[in-house]
């Protein structure tokens, strides 16, 4: 089935002054559908932490909001460096973030643990040299 | 957004507005329109915070209260000051000062809305033993605040403190304490807050989280501040005066909140466009290793309300020095807990969200709007002038999906369609000529 809507927000790799901006509006549109309660709160925190990961992990990238009738769908895609251990970026607490990153209070290695306890499907593919792709789905009730 | 007729503090002063576009882009939820040459306030987006009040160079955004002479519709009059007021007057020494001068010109009694934040304070604190309250748990003493999460923050309703404010619970003791020494009835008494801002004004009104306000109206400190003066120079310390705590006066500041409720682990915020960068990340689940949260819509904390007369850095600097100056007793020493079940404390009517923000109650409708809007977006000139009347050129594409406005209410797509129907009308006079 085809999203009735698509936006693509295109996330660029360091950019710390706009970070935040792609999943605030993301927010603020499933407000104006009328998405809300627990579901919203869920897909906030989930596109601001991949959101937050194309800028301190990837060489850029771009953040897609895809809203069905029945559910919402964000999908990121980056064009590297890709992860080359994906069970050991899965663990909480693991961080590969830079001394940049961490002296803005990120890094704490709970991006990715907390992209998946929040969204009810969650798919992620990397090659290293390539990038990464992360596919999540929330279901509206 | 169904404009429902909702009780509003701020008004529009048709005589004096020119139509401009100043309050447009300072509304933080977007609320004002300029249709027809004159500013329109949108009742289901607007929240009272009063920024327009501030903004207006032509003083068209006013807030009805009451007049002072209101309060002879009473047998008895009650002023109930908020401790803003205090702020009001530089290098004032005790807060009795300005409670006599409020008798001087014309209530019978007074007391003091810091008195009720002193029970509020512990009320609260008690409150917050309770693990099933979503931390951090957020402050409802400023209803802009509230207006605004009911508006913009929905989900965070259950977060936020179901504890009545601070100048109600006065209200409430005012009343009973006053009927008990007067021999007298409740209806004989009117009790009138001394409001800095418009939106306790429209609480009073129209009342958030309870079915009735414990006041009979309210009258801003900008109104009799004049009065008030040359009485509050000229007092006399009174020696038997028992006084509200230091902590409760310092609720009229940012922070004095958060300081008697939960110094530990606390943030308070002030301004409207910073508070709504807190409950964003409070939304993110951010800042839930935070207890509490205190916000203010205006700057500096009530002191800087739209109704009041001093700048807003010199009140907060006035209060810190007369708090200074005052005996350091926590709420905690100063309210019996007896006082917390003698009076009504919680509230008796949950917080509604208010769906203004939604484009069509159906899903798939509200889609296809949204869809519209984009490529109505994608025509307009991205300049966010304001000359269609509309705060953005994205607010317009929204107006326009939602029926308030039409294309042609843009100059610049008006301009185009000009050009081409001139240059229609060149072609076709050539074509005639031959």
């Amino acid at each position: 089935m085809e999203a009735l809507i698509h936006e693509v927000y295109p996330v660029a790799s360091a950019d710390y002054t706009s970070a935040g901006h792609a999943s605030a509006d993301i927010k603020k549109k499933l407000k104006m559908l009328g998405v809300g309660g627990d579901v919203l709160r869920r897909v906030a925190v989930a596109s601001y932490e991949v959101e937050l990961n194309l800028v301190i992990h990837s060489q850029g990238g771009h953040l897609d909001l895809n809203v069905f009738p029945d559910r919402v769908e964000l999908v990121s895609e980056d064009v590297g460096p890709g992860i080359p251990d994906l069970s050991l970026a899965m663990r909480e607490g693991w961080s590969t973030a830079n001394e940049e990153a961490r002296s803005l209070g990120f890094g704490a290695g709970m991006g990715l643990p907390n992209m998946k306890r929040n969204a009810d499907e969650f798919d992620i593919q990397s090659e290293v040299g390539k990038g990464t792709v992360i596919r999540m789905g929330f279901r509206l009730a | 957004m169904e404009n429902v007729r909702r009780y509003h503090s701020v008004y529009l002063d048709k005589e004096r507005c020119r139509g401009c576009t100043n309050c447009l882009e300072h509304c933080p939820t977007e609320a004002i329109r300029v249709r027809g040459g004159r500013a329109h306030i949108l009742d289901s987006l607007c929240i009272d915070c009063g920024e327009c009040i501030r903004i207006c160079d032509y003083h068209a955004k006013v807030a009805v209260t009451d007049a002072l002479a209101d309060i002879h519709r009473f047998k008895y009059s009650i002023a109930l000051p908020a401790p803003s007021l205090y702020g009001q007057f530089r290098g004032l020494k005790r807060p009795e000062y300005v409670l006599e001068a409020l008798k001087k010109i014309g209530f019978y009694d007074v007391f003091e809305v810091s008195r009720g934040a002193d029970v509020v304070t512990r009320a609260i604190r008690e409150r917050l033993r309770d693990d099933l309250i979503p931390r951090p748990v957020i402050s409802s003493a400023c209803p802009a605040v509230v207006r605004l999460i009911q508006v913009r923050f929905p989900e965070l309703l259950d977060h936020v403190i179901d504890i009545r404010q601070p100048m109600e619970v006065a209200a409430s003791i005012a009343r009973a304490e006053f009927c008990k020494k007067h021999n007298c009835r409740p209806d004989e008494v009117g009790c009138f807050f001394i409001t800095p801002c418009p939106a306790k004004m429209t609480v009073i009104r129209a009342p958030l989280g309870q079915k009735k306000s414990a006041l009979d109206g309210a009258v801003s400190i900008m109104e009799i501040y004049g009065m008030l003066l040359p009485h509050v120079e000229k007092m006399q310390a009174d020696p038997d005066f028992e006084p509200s705590t230091s902590y409760g006066v310092a609720w009229a500041s940012s922070n004095g909140e958060a300081n008697a409720v939960c110094p530990e682990s606390s943030l308070s915020v002030d301004g409207i466009s910073d508070v709504i960068r807190v409950l964003e990340e409070v939304e993110n689940y951010k800042l839930n290793d935070l207890e509490y949260l205190e916000g203010n819509a205006c700057v500096g904390g009530c002191v800087g309300g739209a109704l009041t007369f001093e700048n807003n850095y010199v009140a907060k600097a006035t209060l810190r020095k007369l708090v200074a100056g005052m005996p350091k007793v926590h709420p905690d020493q100063a309210v019996p807990i007896s006082m917390l079940t003698k009076y009504q404390m919680r509230n008796d009517v949950p917080f509604e969200p208010n769906q203004a923000m939604q484009l069509d109650d159906n899903l798939v409708a509200a889609m296809q709007k949204m869809n519209r809007m984009k490529e109505i977006l994608e025509t307009l000139p991205g300049y966010d002038c304001g000359s269609c009347g509309s705060p953005t050129c994205k607010t317009f594409a929204e107006d326009i999906v939602r029926g308030y406005a039409t294309e042609m209410d843009c100059i610049h797509l008006m301009k185009n369609k000009l050009k081409a129907m001139a240059e229609e009308m060149v072609n076709l006079a050539q074509m005639t000529r031959k």
